[in-house]
């Protein structure tokens, strides 16, 4: 039962990074029907950016309060990751618009390759420590000497992925902006004929993407308080599962499928054996496909129009 | 058909304007394929316009090429005084001209609430609320079903609510794309009557292709009868209507 809470707790929190990240991957599909294979690595850069704000605000500007800290280099990191993939779909995947289905796909995987080696040459290959901080955690309850904790970093993570996810969703559902991208995303060539910039509607939705996996980034990065430049693959590999789980193209399906890998990965790291956990969440995958072949909140491909 | 001696004269549009749209020696190329062979037509402030021609003629073809896609491959097209033929479509939306397109293609996850204001968009919303309730005055369908998914409506009420999206942008030319398709007769009679409304009390340019011939010539001030990709006869609505060889190709039976 304690074993259970605790990994639950741990689960929502790692749950809440892979929906933030999987966010990215579902906007970008729903609305040009591409998987972005490069928004894992975004997510790993955004930690660097966020690492190095970290380090300036802290070092540098000599900003003592924590809390403080934090909101400067979130806010600085979703400015600077959605910089980041604006250009990115200027220079690699606009120019390839209209071209054969396959050729933004590779594109894609070179900006992941690209990503990767730059921020390894640019930053060095290992591991790179932010100095441990808000350490507290709150016993919840202890039973047999197992104290099932909750610690303010995990606290901290889902309040920022709530209030993040709430401002996301009204923008969505309720702001013009929103209104123009599920346009796009249902027809673009009438989001035109009403007067819709199409590009720069599919330029935004990259933004907003890249802004969530800088919210994510700055996450990992305050949780694991260590990132590696090869860190943008198997979270973005895992993301990417939680939105196909959660139904590619949809929004709550994609916190919904963030949610359920990070539960079953840490319940079966628990439970069962921590090293067959990847495969725990695949074949949770596979399974869910068989029989609901759109995911769980997809919508199936007929539709009366 | 495009025999030049049975050629009605051009009908005298209203002299000394310049058009409101201007379309001069229009090519569109669907890949290697000729649409449109070099098309000029013209639309003046103030006109019920329209285009009659077979299935496959075309005719959709040059509503989108005036929205510019596709785009066409030669010719130009003028509107307002400006030349838009290559101007991005977005942006043509913003001068003023509004379609309903064929095939209505009503954002079909989103409310009818939602269209409209899609709609609504290059307006900023400026005087939303006025112009709802407007288009909920013309289509009392849509004000009941505000809150329904586009895509689940019936043919006829996406066809309403086509147009009354098109309104919302309070458009100078509106271009209408077969609106009486597949809409039962009553409505076809009460459309055209909102067509005629606009048209009379508003001063709105309207250009209008229609499978329904017969209405359509009777509601235009002018036509324009399009045979594969090009523009064969033009005359006043009246002339249209009494010419032999439109009244075989497209009254024959028609005419109620
Ligand atoms: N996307 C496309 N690709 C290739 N050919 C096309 C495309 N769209 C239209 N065509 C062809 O161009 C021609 C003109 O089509 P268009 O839709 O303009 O006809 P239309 O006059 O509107 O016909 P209808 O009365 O049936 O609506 C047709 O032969 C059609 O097959
Ligand atoms: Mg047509």
């Amino acid at each position: 039962m304690e074993v259970f809470v605790q990994q639950l707790i741990n689960g929502l929190t790692l749950g809440s990074i892979y929906g933030l990240i999987a966010i990215g991957y579902t906007m970008v599909f729903g609305i040009i029907g591409m998987i972005n294979f490069a928004h894992g690595d975004v997510f790993m850069l955004s930690a660097f950016i966020a690492l190095m704000l970290f380090l300036f605000v802290t070092a540098w500007l000599g900003i003592g309060s924590i809390a403080i800290a934090l909101i400067i280099v979130m806010i600085g990191a979703m400015l600077l990751t959605s910089l980041w993939g604006w250009t990115l779909e200027r220079m690699a995947y606009r120019p390839l618009r209209g071209s054969f289905r396959l050729a933004p796909l590779i594109s894609a995987i070179g900006v992941s390759i690209f990503l990767s080696n730059f921020v390894q040459v640019s930053q060095g290959a290992r591991n790179k420590p932010i100095p441990p901080m808000v350490r507290d955690v709150i016993v919840l309850f202890e039973r047999d000497g197992y104290a099932v904790a909750l610690s303010y970093k995990q606290i901290i993570i889902m309040l920022t992925t709530a209030v993040l996810l709430a401002i996301f969703w009204y923008v969505v559902q309720k702001t013009p902006l929103g209104r123009a991208q599920r346009a796009c995303e249902q027809d673009r060539r009438m989001a035109a004929l009403v007067g819709i910039d199409v590009d720069r509607t599919i330029s935004l939705t990259f933004v907003m993407g890249a802004s969530l996996a800088a919210v994510a980034g700055t996450m990992y990065l305050l949780y694991y308080g260590v990132v590696s430049f090869a860190d943008g693959f198997v979270p973005g590999v895992k993301a990417f599962t939680a939105a196909v789980l959660g139904g590619i193209g949809s929004l709550p399906g994609a916190v919904l499928g963030g949610l359920i890998i990070g539960l079953v990965e840490t319940l079966w790291s628990a439970y069962f054996s921590i090293e067959y956990k990847d495969v725990a969440a695949f074949s949770l995958l596979a399974i869910v496909l068989i029989f609901m072949p759109s995911g769980i909140l997809g919508r199936p491909e007929v539709e009366k129009v | 058909m495009s025999d030049a001696a049975t050629m009605p004269a051009p009908a005298q549009a209203p002299a000394g304007r310049t058009p409101l749209l201007s379309i001069r020696g229009v090519k569109t190329y669907y890949g290697n394929i000729i649409a449109l062979k070099g098309v000029d037509l013209d639309v003046h402030e103030g006109e019920i316009v329209t285009m009659i021609g077979a299935n496959g003629a075309g005719k959709s073809t040059l509503m989108m090429t005036i929205f510019g896609n596709p785009r066409c491959r030669e010719g130009t097209i003028t509107y307002a005084g400006r030349d838009i033929t290559h101007m991005p479509t977005h942006e043509i939306a913003h001068l003023g001209i509004a379609q309903s397109p064929e095939g209505r293609r009503i954002f079909p996850r989103m409310t009818v609430f939602e269209n409209l204001q899609m709609g609504a968009a290059i307006r900023n919303f400026a005087h939303f609320d006025e112009d709802l309730e407007r288009v909920c005055t013309m289509f009392p369908r849509l004000k009941e079903r505000l809150n329904q998914r586009g895509g689940t409506l019936s043919g006829g009420e996406q066809q309403m609510l086509a147009i009354a999206r098109a309104l919302m942008s309070r458009p100078r030319l509106l271009l209408l794309d077969e609106p009486s398709l597949g809409l039962a007769p009553l409505v076809v009679k009460q459309i055209f009557n909102v067509i005629r409304e606009l048209n009379e009390r508003e001063g709105m340019t309207v250009f209008l292709v229609e499978q329904n011939a017969y209405h359509a010539l009777k509601l235009a001030h002018r036509g324009y009868v399009m045979v594969t990709g090009t523009i064969t006869l033009q005359g006043t609505g009246k002339e249209l209507l009494e010419n032999p060889q439109v009244r075989a190709a497209y009254l024959e039976g028609g005419a109620h």
